[in-house]
């Protein structure tokens, strides 16, 4: 195969590396900008999301396609009530001190992903995908699933871009994000603001896990690359900016997916664990973000 | 219509109100003043639910409200204007505005009313509110407390750093208010302020409201503004 067609293979799969990794980031930095919580625990929701599809999988009968769209919803809503019942018992309590609850998540990490360890076990098991046709170029045929995986990404992106700015939910976020305090003596009930973004933040990263699975296979410990990615893209998008977020998710996902088909994928996190030490140098405040 | 009781209020360990006695009534401008530190601020946020009472009692038409969550105390008409406008910067002039009106279902003709009080905000209403004038931010800040139609309006140094054309706009929207039957409270520093717009003015020193006197009973001179704020 000649330079171009490899290019365009390459650009695909980082197309559906990026789609993935913008709704884990974007869940990541919804629950920072309006919580100003660091969450720690942000790959176990992924995580729980892959391992809970992959239940749903071996338990609802029918065809792939119905049993992957039972995933698609009773994933994000059973880790969204699950972050909602952690926020409520654990960082309530600490008044969303931001730096006790760093330590908080990472103990919620353990938690869950010990909790997964023991009741789902060691092994990686595969989720089928709802369809399997693929997509025949001149050059190569592509899977028409990871096409569907950018397309879903991209419409639960615009619902959640719709969410927070054209909804009165998104207006009271934004509200509580910039001022919790004056936010509250204007009747917003901010206790149930923060619940609801730190359960819409831990759905987005189930949904993503969700559309994915059929692709890396559920497994207890891949929480932990979407989380480091996440982290590498929220701070290179701006803390808090949800714009830049998705913007350094396209950047970080089309490079790792050039990289590793050109080199490695090794060099591909080398090179954006730089390219995040340079912006915390260059620009603290990341691209999009507002200077503090 | 507002009254506090022996209000005992602080921060953590560190008790800022010490016995508390006010009252605000419809139609008056009550004025708060004092020295720094003497408790003002902390008084509103004491009345808002932000800063939590240990002991007294505070009751809104006889209603009491104190230990409510923050968030359900604006629903018995109560409104705050804060030090500083604090405005929600990155929104819009109308996304304040309703949020503002959240608590009260963000009806029309409130909305209306209140852009009748400031017509400059209406020429900005798409406009970031982080991108207004200083003056203009405090209108808003006026305005977005005003959409909860509150029955008591608390204003903390509305006129601090505004020059005099914004600070006789905001006086004529206070006096308005007055007129409409709002109790308004309002902490301020500026003598000439407080007797062309308060009835009555409470002098704080060390947590407490030490004396209580009718603006008409003041001048520029007198005693009380020399004890209590040193000019």
């Amino acid at each position: 195969m000649s330079f171009g067609p490899f290019l365009l293979l390459a650009l695909m799969e980082g197309m559906v590396t990026a789609a993935v990794l913008s709704l884990a980031a974007v869940g990541l930095c919804l629950v920072f900008g309006v919580m100003r919580v660091v969450n720690v625990a942000h790959g176990e929701f992924y995580m729980l999301g892959a391992v809970i599809a992959w239940f749903v999988a071996s338990v609802v009968p029918g065809p792939a396609w119905a049993v992957f769209l039972a995933a698609l919803v009773v994933a994000p809503v059973l880790v969204g009530a699950l972050a909602a019942a952690a926020d409520g018992l654990i960082l309530k309590r600490l008044n969303y001190d931001p730096e006790a609850t760093i330590v908080a998540t990472i103990g919620l990490l353990y938690i869950l992903q010990q909790a997964a360890l023991t009741f789902y076990g060691p092994d990686a098991r595969p989720v089928a995908a709802p369809f399997t046709w693929r997509i025949q170029l001149p050059w190569f045929g592509y899977s028409g699933y990871k096409l569907f995986v950018v397309a879903a990404a991209v419409a639960v992106l615009l619902a959640v871009w719709r969410l927070m700015t054209r909804t009165r939910a998104g207006l009271i976020m934004r509200a509580t994000q910039v001022d919790r305090e004056v936010a509250g003596a204007f009747g917003i009930n901010v206790d149930r603001v923060y619940m609801g973004t730190f359960a819409l933040g831990a759905a987005l990263a189930a949904v993503a896990a969700v559309l994915v699975v059929p692709i890396q296979q559920a497994h207890y410990l891949m929480g932990g690359d979407p989380l480091l990615l996440s982290f590498i893209v929220v701070i290179i998008g701006g803390l808090g900016s949800l714009r830049g977020t998705v913007i350094a998710a396209l950047i970080i996902g089309l490079s790792d997916g050039v990289i590793s088909m050109f080199f490695t994928p090794t060099l591909a996190k080398i090179l954006a664990t730089l390219l995040v030490a340079m912006v915390l140098v260059f620009r603290p405040q990341g691209l999009f973000g507002q200077k503090t | 219509m507002l009254e506090l009781a022996a209000v005992t209020a602080g921060y953590g360990p560190v008790t800022v109100l010490r016995g508390v006695d006010f009252t605000a009534r419809a139609g008056e401008v009550t004025c708060v003043m004092g020295r720094n530190g003497a408790g003002k601020s902390t008084l509103m946020k004491a009345i808002m639910g932000i800063v939590p009472v240990s002991s007294g009692r505070i009751s809104l038409a006889g209603v009491d409200i104190h230990g409510l969550p923050a968030h359900q105390v604006p629903r018995h008409g109560l409104a705050w204007v804060p030090q500083g406008r604090r405005l929600f910067g990155p929104l819009t002039v109308a996304e304040n505005l309703e949020v503002g009106g959240l608590a009260r279902g963000n009806r029309r003709e409130i909305r209306a009313h209140v852009l009748s009080l400031f017509p400059r905000l209406a020429e900005r209403l798409d406009q970031p509110s982080a991108t207004l004038s200083g003056g203009e931010q405090q209108m808003l800040a006026i305005a977005r407390a005003l959409c909860l139609e509150p029955r008591v309006l608390l204003l903390d140094e509305p006129t601090e750093g505004l020059q005099p054309s914004m600070i006789t706009l905001i006086r004529e929207a206070v006096l308005r208010l007055k007129a409409e039957g709002v109790a308004v409270v309002l902490v301020e520093q500026r003598v000439d302020a407080v007797l062309k717009m308060a009835d009555r003015v409470a002098f704080m020193a060390h947590g407490r409201v030490e004396e209580t006197l009718a603006a008409a009973d003041l001048t520029p001179g007198a005693r009380a503004f020399r004890d209590y704020v040193g000019v």
